[in-house]
């Protein structure tokens, strides 16, 4: 059996295939075989871009549109993903999938470039609880996205420059736009730029650790979102939660995909 | 606003005034308001409680020059001296880096008084848009404050996002107004709230074909939006006043207005500086109870 | 006066209520000032020389933040600020 889940995102739209194998007489799930399909503005539509990336992804893969039994889609467009045969919301693939890929671990700390979010999940992956602070620039990535944009780093540069930093400078600003004239007082008064990107890292990792405290730690943890590749931050995350070690899934963009794959398994099975 | 930066889109007009049927030298009380915003600073001198001038600027580096430089401005125009000036109040964010004030109050009250004045004493509901912040106030007969909420976290519905705006469309931002309603048809709002994702909306709806003026209308639009949904916290009470510099930029005035299903009450005077000129009158209303306590006494 | 302590961002509306003409007279002694674990309310002497709680400029920004500990993802019942104020001048918008 063959499922797949789409990740429809605002700027990208992510494919991954599940398949679930028979080993010994005990079903065990395989994946990895997905495909990443950027959107351009000529995809104004959608639609068609999911349609696209799906067509994409099953020539990838060599797989058949008639194999795949079931399709789940989630992220912010998953609505619009005409063929898919049910949806989920990003909380819970991001959930699904983060368990499935860290067993260990129930508290999913989910950091992308426009929200943050703090979730609990049961062994099986599903949401117990979870606290976001949505539409705000100011708990996410887009917060030290902007403000490396400020410092002249790219965001690598922006999460390496933080480690090199042990100093603690309070951000004031609560908003991205009014940190980002913070940022460039601190650049005028002669700042070290690390010490400016730990600040920053550590402002969104108090945020987000505020919304992870709302739901409780428990277990261990794992971040998933783009905020994953930067190390700064998850050294930040850490020191904020007051956790040793914060488990970092591999191919963690796709994790929401395989969440919705899980899901559509979990239907079929059902 | 890096030093490469070719053309200052945001920037908006100075402007000092003074009120030449008046002679400051028959006065009995002369008081001063100094109001040090993030953005813009004002300073505004009365005599015997009347407007008799003012000096609206950016707000330069630090606090006390800003301060002085507003006055100096006034001060230079009608030949008085600050010795000249009996009580000096300062108010808004730098209100208690004010040099030569005898005493901060903050931007809330002095708003309502100012805009009791400006507006008339029938005024019970002040939105003001700063640069950095907005604030919805409700005020009594005598422009004491009944209600207020300040949001200055997030610079959406600020000067500061229509900075953004201007800046992103590259239009100064006194035309952002009149433009807003030269389309063909009135677009929906700009769906996010933030102004960093508005941002992002905007240039997407460009790539989706969108004029630069249609665009701006949608952004006007999120912003009246925005802060109508902030008045509605403490409801609004006829009459309506809007202060800051945000009251003069129709595009947004007009929408507040449409949304509210009210007209705001019409000033001639600078919307800015409802905040010095509340502070100056406060000085008035002390001088002359102690005056009446010295007399008393 | 009410005053209204807090912000709205894109995330919601988050604003803690303050009714100075019950604060003033306080009956409580004052009880807000410790109730609140974070420490967020003092007393300070506002423009028409009321002694009245205020919520402390450094949490204005924040409230959505600072009084997550309060206010548990599965609900609450009781929120110590508010409990402890008995003549009933501090409220949450959310």
């Amino acid at each position: 059996m063959i499922t797949a889940g789409i990740d429809m995102g605002s700027r990208t739209v992510k494919v991954v295939f599940l398949e679930e194998l028979k080993v010994d007489g005990a079903p065990q799930l395989r994946w990895g075989v997905k495909g990443k399909h950027i959107m351009f503005p000529e995809d104004l539509d959608p639609d068609q871009a999911a349609d696209k990336a799906f067509e994409d992804a099953l020539k990838g893969a060599g797989i058949a549109r008639d194999q795949i039994t079931r399709v789940v889609s989630t992220g912010s467009g998953r609505k619009q993903v005409k063929f898919a045969n049910a949806d989920v919301t990003e909380v819970g693939a991001g959930a699904r999938g983060a368990v499935f890929m860290c067993p260990t671990a129930k508290t999913v700390v989910d950091v992308g470039a426009e929200e943050g979010r703090g979730v609990k999940a049961n062994a099986e992956g599903k949401v117990v609880d979870f606290a976001g602070n949505e539409k705000c620039a100011a708990g996410a990535g887009a917060f030290a996205e902007s403000m490396s944009r400020a410092l002249q780093l790219s965001l690598k540069e922006f999460g390496e420059a933080s480690l090199r930093s042990d100093k603690t400078i309070p951000m004031n600003a609560q908003c991205t736009v009014f940190a980002e004239s913070e940022v460039v007082s601190l650049i005028h008064s002669a700042t070290p730029k690390e010490d400016i990107a730990k600040a920053v890292l550590d402002a969104v990792a108090s945020r987000v650790c505020a919304m992870v405290r709302r739901v409780g730690i428990e277990d261990e943890v794992v971040l998933i979102g783009g905020m994953v590749h930067n190390p700064g931050f998850v050294q930040s995350l850490k020191v904020a939660l007051g956790v040793d070690k914060v488990h970092l899934p591999d191919m963690p963009e796709y994790i929401s995909a395989l969440g919705a794959a899980l899901i559509a398994a979990d239907g079929e099975a059902a | 606003m890096t030093a490469g930066e070719k053309k200052e889109y945001w920037r908006w007009q100075e402007t000092c005034w003074i009120d030449e049927s008046k002679n400051w030298r028959d006065a009995k009380i002369i008081t001063a308001g100094i109001d040090v915003g993030s953005v813009s600073s004002q300073a505004v001198i009365c005599v015997d409680g009347e407007l008799y001038g003012y000096n609206s600027m950016r707000t330069g580096n630090n606090s006390p020059d800003s301060a002085r430089n507003a006055i100096n401005g006034v001060l230079e125009k009608s030949g008085m001296k600050l010795e000249d000036v009996t009580y000096v109040i300062g108010t808004g964010y730098g209100r208690v880096n004010v040099p030569f004030a005898h005493k901060a109050i903050t931007e809330i009250a002095c708003h309502a008084r100012g805009a009791n004045y400006m507006g008339g004493n029938t005024v019970r509901t002040i939105l003001d848009m700063g640069g950095q912040d907005c604030k919805a106030i409700h005020c009594d007969e005598k422009g004491k404050v009944t209600n207020f909420l300040m949001n200055d976290k997030c610079a959406a519905g600020t000067g500061r996002g229509m900075e953004v705006i201007a800046d992103l469309m590259q239009i100064p931002i006194a035309e952002l107004g009149p433009r807003s309603f030269d389309v063909d048809e009135e677009p929906e709002a700009v769906s996010s709230t933030c102004v960093v994702f508005a941002k992002s909306e905007a240039l997407g709806l460009l790539k989706a074909g969108y004029s630069k003026n249609k665009v701006i209308a949608a952004y006007c639009q999120a912003m009246a939006e925005r802060v109508v949904s902030l008045i509605e916290r403490i409801g609004v009470e006829n009459d309506f006043f809007i202060t800051g510099g945000i009251a003069k930029n129709p595009g947004v005035v007009k929408r507040i207005e449409k949304l509210l299903g009210t007209k705001a009450v019409e000033t001639k005077l600078d919307s800015q500086i409802a905040g010095a000129l509340g502070a100056a009158l406060f000085g008035y209303t002390l001088m002359q109870k102690q005056g009446a306590s010295a007399k008393a006494a | 006066m009410i005053a209204n302590y807090g912000y709205k961002d894109g995330s919601g509306e988050y604003y803690i209520s303050i009714d100075t003409d019950k604060c003033t007279s306080c009956t409580a002694g004052r009880a807000c000032l410790t109730a609140c674990p974070k420490g967020m309310f003092e007393i300070i002497t506002d423009d028409y020389d009321d002694e009245v709680a205020a919520v402390k400029q450094a949490f204005r920004r924040s409230l959505a933040f600072d009084c997550t500990d309060c206010k548990p993802a599965g609900g609450y019942t009781s929120l110590p600020c508010s409990a402890a104020c008995t003549p009933g001048a501090i409220k949450h918008s959310w």
